[in-house]
């Protein structure tokens, strides 16, 4: 009998023990990321880096064979990044959050049940497809791939993460609130306006964060879409660069491979930045 | 007056999303069309053919639905052995603690990672150990991709489990433990009959997701056009085959890739429908 206790209790103790070790098996690779990235692409991060745009294979070949660093940076990918981020979240925020909150006062409707329906659908639809919808509505119709289509793509992507973090966010939010505000004699916009919405700013901006860092590191979308640019440019209507595509341009150029580590590195870190800063917006503004 | 223009614009933007994912549908199947009238449906689904020469011309998806669906279930499971610990760390053992929000933050930061860094790591790191370890010579192919899909996935899936782990109602674990089970006994006994249906739901959104991953796969899976059938074969999945070929491809080809999106939309789309289904029966 004792024994029978004691076994049952080693196999417990044995679980346990499985169950960590499985577990720190499984942060290896995040370790391992971590850890070649900052050994080869630190080197690179320098002032040019951020200032220059990407080097031509001859240049970069030339340095290689010095041993110096590459010259020149990715200042071509970065713009591109923001610009068709920015462009994306200008349709995506406003339309996102209208259609959470019409799903958050209608919840039990047949349309918005079709309506998030949809949302949720599109949330699982996969990334390069998306990018073919973008290409076959923008590109075809302007002729020309553009950071427009490529912005178009991105905002696809966002708008289904937007719709469901502010319908949730707008659920948990006590009803009190709002019949407090119509109360008072309050119209329905301005309730929504000026009463739901600052109440919910916190689940808002934390969703909007999580949706951009989503969107800021995708390449497939992109690479179907913007089709990328050596050069500088803030015109919507011709093709962009963007980080995530540099580093896929590099890595097929066997001259530029040591941009690859400083670049991927830099994007890392500009995802993992935006994902703790909504972290800790997420923390701050909890609902209670 | 201004409340109905508000009311009308909420609608408005609500019908314009509908219209969205319609039109997406549409097009996808419009630009099908020609290869799907050209081969067959079916004759398109089943066929291993897959060449661009213009006199013979013929395009056929099997390859590349296999070389899908092979990886992603294989990915699946390798990552079921360390999802599962994972969410058992944070939902059950250490439930609510700052241990479990620490580690929890860190499996978001790993979710966060874009899918090309996590191909570059495949590239420049797993695939030499692969070679290194006589597996396969050139260290590409499905065992390699099915490998990063699966670190890929780990993070959503077990932060996905770990949610319904969580929801076990305590008194249930309590009176288990006042029988005299051990930890285990109530993780066998009690987490894992009432949170089941939940963890399989996770596992199969964890599986819709590998299947659409594009850049990662396209690095590493070796973008051969034939039929993988072993774990070294190189190949291609639906995804990666859109990534490698669309750039240059006009005509029939171009129609044969937007009907394998066509048809990859349609199997996430199930997938996904299946996992969230599952969900909603749960939470009832």
């Amino acid at each position: 009998m004792i024994t029978h206790t004691k076994f049952r209790q080693l196999k417990d103790k044995g679980f346990f023990i499985l169950i960590c070790l499985l577990m720190s098996l499984g942060a290896l690779p995040l370790i391992s990321i971590l850890f070649e990235l900052i050994r080869k692409g630190y080197k690179q991060l320098n002032i040019a880096f951020f200032t220059e745009t990407a080097p031509s294979t001859l240049d970069a070949m030339l340095a290689a064979g010095t041993g110096d660093v590459i010259p020149g940076g990715i200042a071509n990918g970065i713009i591109g990044t923001l610009i068709m981020v920015s462009l994306a979240s200008a349709v995506a925020i406003p339309i996102g959050i209208m259609i959470g909150i019409y799903l958050a006062e209608k919840p039990t409707a047949i349309f918005s049940n079709i309506v998030r329906f949809v949302a949720d659908l599109m949330q699982g639809v996969p990334s390069i497809v998306i990018g073919i919808i973008s290409y076959a509505w923008i590109v075809c119709s302007f002729q020309s791939y553009s950071a427009l289509a490529g912005a178009f793509a991105l905002s696809l992507m966002m708008a289904p993460l937007i719709i469901r973090s502010t319908e949730e966010t707008l659920k948990m939010l006590p009803p009190s609130l709002k019949e407090a505000g119509l109360a008072l004699g309050a119209s329905y916009t301005s309730v929504v306006l000026k009463i739901l919405l600052p109440a919910a700013f916190g689940g808002l901006f934390t969703g909007i964060l999580l949706s951009i860092s989503r969107v800021t590191g995708e390449t497939a979308p992109i690479m179907l879409t913007a089709l990328g640019s050596s050069m500088i440019t803030v015109d919507v209507m011709r093709p962009m660069s963007a980080v995530p595509l540099l580093i896929w341009e590099f890595y097929n150029d066997p001259n530029l491979m040591d941009m690859i580590w400083s670049c991927s590195l830099f994007l890392l870190m500009l995802i993992l930045t935006l994902n703790i800063i909504a972290k800790f917006i997420a923390h701050r503004w909890k609902i209670q | 007056m201004k409340d109905l223009l508000f009311k009308k614009a909420l609608f408005t933007a609500s019908l314009l999303l509908l219209l969205i994912g319609a039109g997406m549908v549409y097009t996808l199947f419009d630009g099908a069309l020609p290869a799907f009238d050209a081969f067959g449906f079916f004759k398109f689904i089943g066929s291993t053919a897959w060449d661009p020469h213009p006199d013979r011309e013929a395009y056929g998806a099997l390859p590349f639905i296999v070389g899908t669906l092979f990886t992603a279930f294989l990915a699946l499971l390798i990552a079921i052995p360390f999802a599962l610990p994972v969410a058992l760390f944070t939902g059950v053992y250490y439930r609510g603690t700052k241990a479990a929000h620490i580690i929890g933050a860190i499996v978001d930061l790993l979710a966060g990672i874009p899918s090309i860094v996590y191909g570059l790591w495949g590239f420049y790191t797993l695939r030499p150990w692969i070679i290194e370890s006589g597996f396969s010579t050139g260290g590409f192919g499905i065992f390699t991709s099915a490998v990063v899909l699966a670190i890929m996935i780990i993070p959503y899936a077990s932060s996905l489990s770990a949610e319904f782990l969580s929801m076990v109602p305590n008194d249930l674990k309590e009176g288990a433990y006042s029988l005299g089970a051990t930890r285990l006994d109530m993780i066998q006994q009690v987490v894992f009959p009432f949170a089941g249906s939940g963890i399989f739901a996770s596992f199969i959104l964890a599986l819709g997701r590998a299947l659409g991953e594009t850049m990662a796969v396209t690095m590493l899976i070796g973008n051969t056009n034939n039929l993988p059938l072993s774990l070294t074969a190189t190949g291609n999945t639906m995804a990666s085959v859109i990534a490698n070929q669309f750039g240059e491809a006009d005509g029939l080809k171009l129609s044969a890739l937007i009907a394998i999106a066509f048809l990859l939309f349609i199997l996430t789309a199930l997938i996904n429908l299946a996992g969230k289904f599952i969900i909603k029966r749960f939470n009832q």
